[in-house]
């Protein structure tokens, strides 16, 4: 039972992810119409903002050190921090320590700044052509984003630990009942739920109530007619299409704990975030936050070590037999609306 | 409006034959020299083949660096480098009998398929003589069969599985790094002396051919020792997330975590080990403890802090103390302003070796080059004193046992050296079960043309 919790937890978490993912490309496709397949790199943009905050909290200035030598024998020179300069050394450890949640911070204007760049510079283009080259340029735009990542970060992942308060674990099992260390599970990563659930509940609360957001809706529904009410109806779209950025961005910051970031990542998390929107509906966005959440649960499941010995490999390709079971009982996907990508 | 006088007909007849033309200096020299890709009277053509794309990108570039460095010193520029410790004085830093060395580079993305297209194009389009470098085994494995076919020698760059000089093991190929076996013959009796003989493993492996010559070899190595192995699983490849895996580590009984995984697979997977508390955790009245088979410095650098106080192997640090190690260091350090990898070092000697074997053996077809480097004991090059064993092309050297540093005074400080286990710790049987058995075989030497 304790094993159950804890991969309950990792799907969790895992959902917390692709919900997030596959809710700004919801939100692109619903209101643009776009099918953005480099929405994978808007994650690993963010998640190398939690890198480059990091470094940039971390940047040094060398001293010698005369009584130690480098690797040619050379009289060492050692790093010593803006940072603990400026606001002592307890205090510049504490801010270099925070990196990762100061990220977010920073990484919302920039991500909403990206998003507007790659809509206003590229994608605007695209909305009357046909799927398929949204998805090549999209995709194409993807694969220069890893480069240009690989190009100035190298190849290898980068360590981006969380802060040293928010490092440890805590004894889920004792909250239910069980015996100490029975259930243990990294707090980061019930940090990361809690903010995913907090991001996706602003985004709800951001299109139902407010008029922006009422706006974005209509327009969304029928885009036509908003805009024969006088309303700059592409201008909204263009803040969402930011917006999303910023979803998927901040998504990607706080998950560099728990996944180092490397430029591959936006692709390793595309496909399966594309799947938890089809499966959840094209256009649906609560159908995308609900796949996102089964299909991580159900992809933990099927990682653990009884069911992995017992059928190899299923790990590896139950995502895709639960998207091939849904979409034939449920073609629209689990909350799919009549009539949304069936030209 | 002007016309013409281009037929599809005429440029096809014009194409082949200056294709030809182009191509007969080549084939002649071949046909007399009896071997393919024979060089011309000014320079030789050596084939780096390094992954410059892809998840081993920045090992790569290591290799390259290093290759580059190697030309060099062959063409009698720098520093010399290991030229002024090798054993062997037959290099003069005028190339190679009396060639300029020359090089071409390809990219193998770590994609077998892609690595053989690149090492193809260099061997038919460019004439390279000799096809080197790669970072993983699977690459090692299907450029060393093109090399083969083609009659080319093919000196491999970081290759770790034991079927690369085992069930794979080809006559044109040769193997400088160190591999699966000795690697478990080295670590297992450290890990015995550090962690006891009563420990229970639980094994997390790639699922691809360097994972389970991995595995297969430390769990041999460690049950030898006494240790019990509770459980192996694969891990895909293309997984970053290993939190589902780790989990059940905790309550199987097991008290030790062995990840037989490279590169970014590894940094992951020890990343969520250490988010689990496996580190500090408890298991069988002992402390748990995480055992990391192959460490490279590269990769040490990407798992940052949770790296600290964890055993694994190596095959060449930069903080050896011997003449060949430091003369590179420094050559490598002067030129590049950081120490080398293990990738870098393998990748340099490799090309010396190569470079020497056809100095002395005045010949630069394949099969004369594999008889100079059969059997062919040296020392100077890091390592110690290392036999080319003749029955399968392995070098035979010390292999040293490190471990994540706990204060590091630098960067590039990140792994301490625990012990230089001895070359006859971590020698075996041409034949022995882990290498393909009495069914591995060289084959016949290939000179192509």
């Amino acid at each position: 039972m304790d094993q159950i919790i804890v991969q309950i937890l990792n799907g969790l978490d895992k959902g917390s992810a692709y919900a997030l993912i596959a809710l700004g490309l919801t939100l692109i496709f619903g209101t643009l119409g776009v099918v953005n397949f480099a929405h994978g790199a808007l994650f690993m943009v963010g998640a190398f903002c939690a890198v480059v905050t990091s470094k940039i909290l971390s940047s040094s200035h060398k001293v010698v050190d005369d009584t130690r030598t480098d690797f040619l024998g050379n009289p060492l020179e050692v790093d010593v921090y803006y940072i603990q300069d400026w606001f002592g050394e307890a205090a510049g450890a504490a801010i270099m320590d925070w990196a990762v949640p100061l990220a977010i911070l920073i990484s919302i204007p920039i991500m909403i700044l990206v998003g507007f760049v790659m809509e206003r510079g590229l994608i605007k283009h695209f909305y009357k052509r046909p799927h398929a080259d949204q998805i090549l340029v999209t995709f194409g735009l993807a694969i220069v984003m890893g480069e240009v990542i690989k190009y100035y970060f190298g190849a290898n992942p980068i360590q981006t630990p969380a802060p040293e308060a928010l490092s440890g674990r805590v004894d889920f099992g004792v909250w239910l009942g069980y015996g100490p260390n029975a259930v243990v599970y990294p707090m980061w990563r019930l940090v990361y739920f809690f903010f995913s659930a907090t991001v996706i509940a602003s985004v709800f609360a951001f299109l139902q109530f407010t008029t922006f957001g009422m706006v974005v809706r209509a327009g969304m529904a029928d885009r036509e007619t908003v805009g024969l009410l006088g309303i700059d109806i592409d201008k909204r779209f263009t803040f969402m299409f930011g917006l999303a950025a910023a979803v998927a961005g901040t998504a990607g910051v706080m998950y560099a704990p728990i996944v180092s970031p490397a430029y591959t990542m936006g692709m390793d998390w595309l496909v399966l975030s594309f799947v938890v929107v089809v499966v959840g509906g094209m256009g649906s966005l609560p159908g995308a936050v609900l796949a996102g959440f089964v299909l991580g649960i159900i992809e933990s499941f099927a990682s653990m070590p009884s069911i992995v010995n017992l059928l190899p490999g299923i790990n590896q390709i139950i995502i895709y037999v639960v998207a091939i079971a849904i979409l034939l009982i449920r073609p629209r996907g689990l909350m799919g609306r009549k009539g949304v990508m069936e030209d | 409006m002007s016309k013409s006088n281009f037929t599809r007909r005429g440029v096809l007849k014009t194409g082949a034959i200056a294709g030809a033309g182009l191509t007969l200096p080549t084939y002649l020299r071949a046909q007399e020299a009896g071997f393919t890709n024979a060089p011309g009277a000014s320079d030789v053509i050596l084939g780096f083949n390094v992954p410059q794309s892809g998840p081993y990108a920045d090992e790569g570039a290591d290799e390259l660096r290093a290759y580059e460095l190697a030309v060099e010193h062959l063409n009698g520029g720098g520093d010399g480098g290991m030229l002024n410790t090798f054993s062997s004085k037959a290099l003069d830093g005028t190339g190679i009998l009396g060639r300029e060395v020359k090089y071409v580079t390809g990219d193998t993305q770590t994609k077998s398929d892609a690595a053989r297209a690149s090492a193809r194009s260099m061997i038919e389009k460019d004439g390279a003589i000799m096809v080197t470098g790669g970072s993983s085994s699977g690459v090692a494995v299907a450029v060393q069969a093109l090399c083969q076919e083609a009659g080319i020698i093919f000196m491999a760059g970081l290759t770790h599985s034991n079927d690369t000089t085992g069930k794979d093991r080809k006559a044109n190929g040769f193997r400088h790094f160190c591999n699966s076996y000795m690697t478990g013959a080295a670590l297992a009796p450290v890990l015995a002396a550090q962690y006891g003989t009563d420990r229970k493993a639980y094994h997390l492996t790639a699922d691809y051919n360097w994972g389970y010559t991995t595995e297969e070899a430390i769990r041999a190595s460690t049950e030898a020792v006494g240790w019990e192995t509770v459980n192996t699983v694969k891990t895909p490849l293309t997984q970053t997330d290993f939190s589902s895996y780790i989990a059940p580590v905790l309550n199987s009984g097991a008290d030790v975590l062995v990840l037989n995984h490279y590169g970014g697979n590894m940094v992951n997977s020890l990343t969520s080990a250490v988010q689990f508390g496996l580190r500090e955790a408890q298991a069988n009245g002992q402390n748990f403890e995480i055992v990391v088979p192959l460490f490279s410095r590269l990769m040490a650098r990407g798992a940052g802090e949770n790296i600290k106080g964890i055993l694994g192997s190596t095959g060449w640090h930069w903080s050896l103390q011997d003449e060949g190690s430091q003369a590179f260091v420094r050559s490598f350090g002067t030129k590049y302003g950081f120490p080398p990898s293990q990738a870098a070092h393998t990748c340099y000697v490799q090309t010396l070796l190569y470079a020497d074997a056809v100095t002395r053996a005045g010949s630069f077809a394949p099969c004369a080059v594999a008889e100079a480097l059969e059997d062919f004991e040296f020392d100077g090059m890091g390592n110690g004193k290392t036999l080319y064993r003749g029955a399968d092309h392995q070098c035979f050297k010390d292999v040293l046992v490190v471990k994540g540093k706990e204060n590091p005074e630098s960067e590039f400080d990140l792994l301490e050296i625990v012990e230089v286990t001895p070359v006859d710790q971590v020698m075996y049987e041409p034949d022995h079960p882990q290498m393909g058995g009495a069914e591995a075989t060289l084959g016949e030497c290939n000179n192509g043309a």
